[in-house]
């Protein structure tokens, strides 16, 4: 977790020509997900690298297959199932532990899921996913989530959202690490327009914050429900398996 | 032994098995059951058995037999009383010997019982030692009873769902069955032979039993462990063939709904929503059964009510509706009201505001204060260029609101669309 929000994301990934994409950026991504329609699908919506900017350059239907064409393409984001066999989207994030903390390009993760289990959520997060969308998310908002995760930033959607407020709900249980196991008052706040449907910007206006604190926040946010000891993230990971 | 009594019955009906009744018996529902069988008054077969007791205990020995062969069920007269398995879960909070208040034949009966049975036990000529050892007899006789009549309220607590028994009661029940019957068999022992023999048999016979145990313990543990996984391997099973057949056939309808409906995107596109929360109801609720647990008068809490409401708003109108909610309670007038309000601001947003995309709804529950918010993308609207006569608005949001001493926001989001902010303070404090 040494991502320090702020940066603008140069990564140290081998760059291919820039398309005609809005402003040129570009991304490689990996696609992980055990239906293939589902796949395909997304594939059309985004992967028309000339307009959109994001190149597939792999597609993997198990954790097995996974683990083998990330190591091998080493793309930049890759979109994760949360369920998958042999293991689920979990499984995939333990054995690319190494790729994501790499110091020049590091792998990073996007788990999409049709799931609304809180464990599910909660359990690749802690994986080390970097955000978490439904695939019933629209192709702009994938790929704008896309970029967002390429340059280090986390990516929540309004359910999430609900999901850690709920996990960091006030309860009479001591927190365990005083840092780790609270939300800030202003981590509230970000966290609760997110779940009111509000995209960063207009977070950014309401709070009378940056673009870029509001995702200060949210990284915080982030790495808290890595690392806290919350009994709930605990209970929620340990369902999993992860702990 | 009795235990084929399979009688054909004169009329060509099925093969009726013969069962002790559970229901309404005295001691093991074995003349309850007989009575049913042959089609008798229960008194009389009752009379029968006392009055056989008193050919040389015969009673009593055929009384036991039937109780030990003849399997519990549901047999026996139940015909003119409501289905046992109903009494039964009725009363079972509180069952003593007779489960039901005896009418006035039955209290005669069991006198005459009695009064044979007296006359019997005085009329038996037994010399001295013979008489002596009826009273350990008898202790014997009421203990085996105990435990038995326990096994049988064991075995009918399987398909009688009943209330479940404080388990020391049950327990005590069993531990008096083998005290009285410990009792008796020592009381045999003291007066067949010397007393100073008891000793030496007692360790004998204790010694007997440690070694059963450490035989056939392990065994016998296993079984009963191999019997409880299988149950709940089963119960699972259950669950999921339950879970398997809703699955299967709504999808299944929803897919022919569709392709039916193929050129008619709206429709599709509310059949596809509406069996995908169907289907996140199943697979996610937190108890993991996806049971409604809802009454007859709707949702009992504020997540529920939320969620109850964007479904049918959704369903309407056919907008997408995105609902979160953090934390619960349960729902009181107030509560409700904001309720009611939250749906007419879902309903505005999809109905004005659905063009731009899902609505998003947002509930919230923090200690006394229930918060919620609903938003759109549409083109959003100025309140105060709603003319005054249009009421929807201001009195069925705001106005519900602040009646119920809660208040209601509306604003126009930078960025295009309108959202309604719901506050209400909870009546009662109970966090």
């Amino acid at each position: 977790m040494s991502d320090v929000t702020g940066t603008s994301g140069t990564t140290g990934a081998p760059r291919t020509d820039p398309g005609t994409s809005g402003d040129g950026r570009r991304v490689r991504v990996v696609l992980v997900d055990d239906h293939r329609m589902f796949r395909t699908g997304v594939q059309a919506e985004i992967g028309r690298t000339e307009t959109t900017g994001v190149e597939v350059v792999g597609e993997a239907a198990d954790v097995d297959q996974a683990v083998t064409v990330i190591t091998a393409t080493r793309p930049e984001v890759v979109l994760l199932d949360v369920h998958l066999p042999g293991g689920g989207g979990v499984e995939v994030l333990r054995r690319c532990a190494p790729l994501m903390s790499d110091a020049t390009a590091p792998v990073r993760f996007l788990a999409l899921s049709v799931s609304d289990a809180a464990e599910d959520v909660i359990g690749v997060i802690r994986g080390g996913a970097r955000g978490y969308v439904t695939k019933t998310i629209t192709g702009d908002d994938l790929i704008n989530s896309v970029f967002r995760v390429q340059e280090g930033d986390a990516v929540f959607s309004p359910r999430l959202a609900g999901f850690v407020l709920d996990a960091f709900a006030s309860t009479d249980a001591p927190p365990v690490d005083e840092d780790m196991d609270r939300l800030t008052q202003r981590e509230r706040e970000v966290l609760r327009l997110i779940a009111r449907g509000y995209a960063y910007k207009e977070i950014a206006k309401q709070l009378f914050i940056s673009v870029k604190t509001v995702e200060s926040h949210v990284s915080a946010v982030l790495r808290k429900l890595q690392l806290s000891n919350r009994h709930e993230l605990t209970r929620w990971a340990t369902a999993r398996r992860l702990v | 032994m009795p235990e084929a009594m399979t009688v054909n019955a004169d009329e060509p009906r099925l093969v009726r098995k013969l069962y002790r009744s559970s229901d309404g018996r005295w001691l093991g529902g074995v003349a309850r059951g007989l009575a049913g069988h042959l089609g008798l008054p229960v008194v009389w077969v009752r009379l029968i058995f006392v009055g056989l007791l008193s050919a040389e205990g015969l009673g009593a020995l055929l009384y036991a037999a039937f109780w030990f062969f003849v399997p519990l069920g549901v047999g026996g007269l139940g015909a003119e009383r409501r289905s046992p398995l109903v009494t039964e879960v009725a009363q079972d909070g509180k069952r003593r010997l007779v489960a039901r208040k005896p009418d006035k034949g039955e209290i005669v009966a069991l006198i005459a019982m009695v009064a044979v049975a007296m006359a019997f036990l005085g009329s038996v000529k037994l010399d001295i030692t013979a008489k002596a050892y009826l009273w350990p007899t008898l202790l014997v006789g009421a203990g085996v009873a105990l435990v038995w009549r326990q096994a049988d309220n064991a075995r009918r607590a399987r398909w009688v769902e009943a209330s479940r028994r404080r388990r020391n009661l049950t327990l005590a029940r069993s531990a008096a069955g083998v005290l009285l019957v410990g009792t008796g068999v020592t009381g045999i022992f003291v007066l067949q032979g010397s007393a100073e023999d008891l000793g030496a048999i007692l360790q004998a016979s204790l010694a007997v039993l440690v070694g059963i145990a450490l035989l056939a313990g392990p065994y016998l543990v296993r079984m009963t462990q191999d019997l409880s996984e299988e149950r709940t391997m089963r119960i699972r099973a259950q669950e999921r063939a339950e879970v398997a057949a809703h699955v299967h056939d709504s999808v299944l309808h929803t897919l022919t709904l569709i392709q039916r409906n193929a050129e008619n995107a709206g429709e599709v596109r509310r059949l596809a929503r509406a069996q995908e929360r169907d289907l996140r109801a199943w697979l996610y609720k937190p108890d993991g059964n996806g049971k409604d647990e809802e009454g007859e008068d709707g949702p009992a809490n504020v997540a529920d009510a939320v969620r109850r409401h964007a479904a049918e708003v959704e369903d309407k109108h056919g907008v997408p509706i995105e609902v979160v909610v953090v934390g619960d309670c349960p729902l009181d007038d107030r509560l409700t009201a904001q309720m009611q309000a939250a749906r007419e601001a879902m309903v505005n947003a999809a109905k004005y505001g659905g063009e731009g995309g899902a609505v998003q709804v947002y509930a919230e529950v923090e200690g006394p204060t229930v918060f919620v918010s609903v938003r759109d993308r549409g083109p959003g609207f100025d309140l105060d260029a709603v003319p005054a006569d249009r009421m929807g608005v201001r009195e069925s949001i705001i106005g519900r609101m602040q009646r119920n001493g809660g208040t209601a926001r509306l604003r126009a989001v930078p960025d295009g669309g309108t959202e309604v902010e719901l506050t209400m303070e909870r009546a009662e404090r109970t966090s």
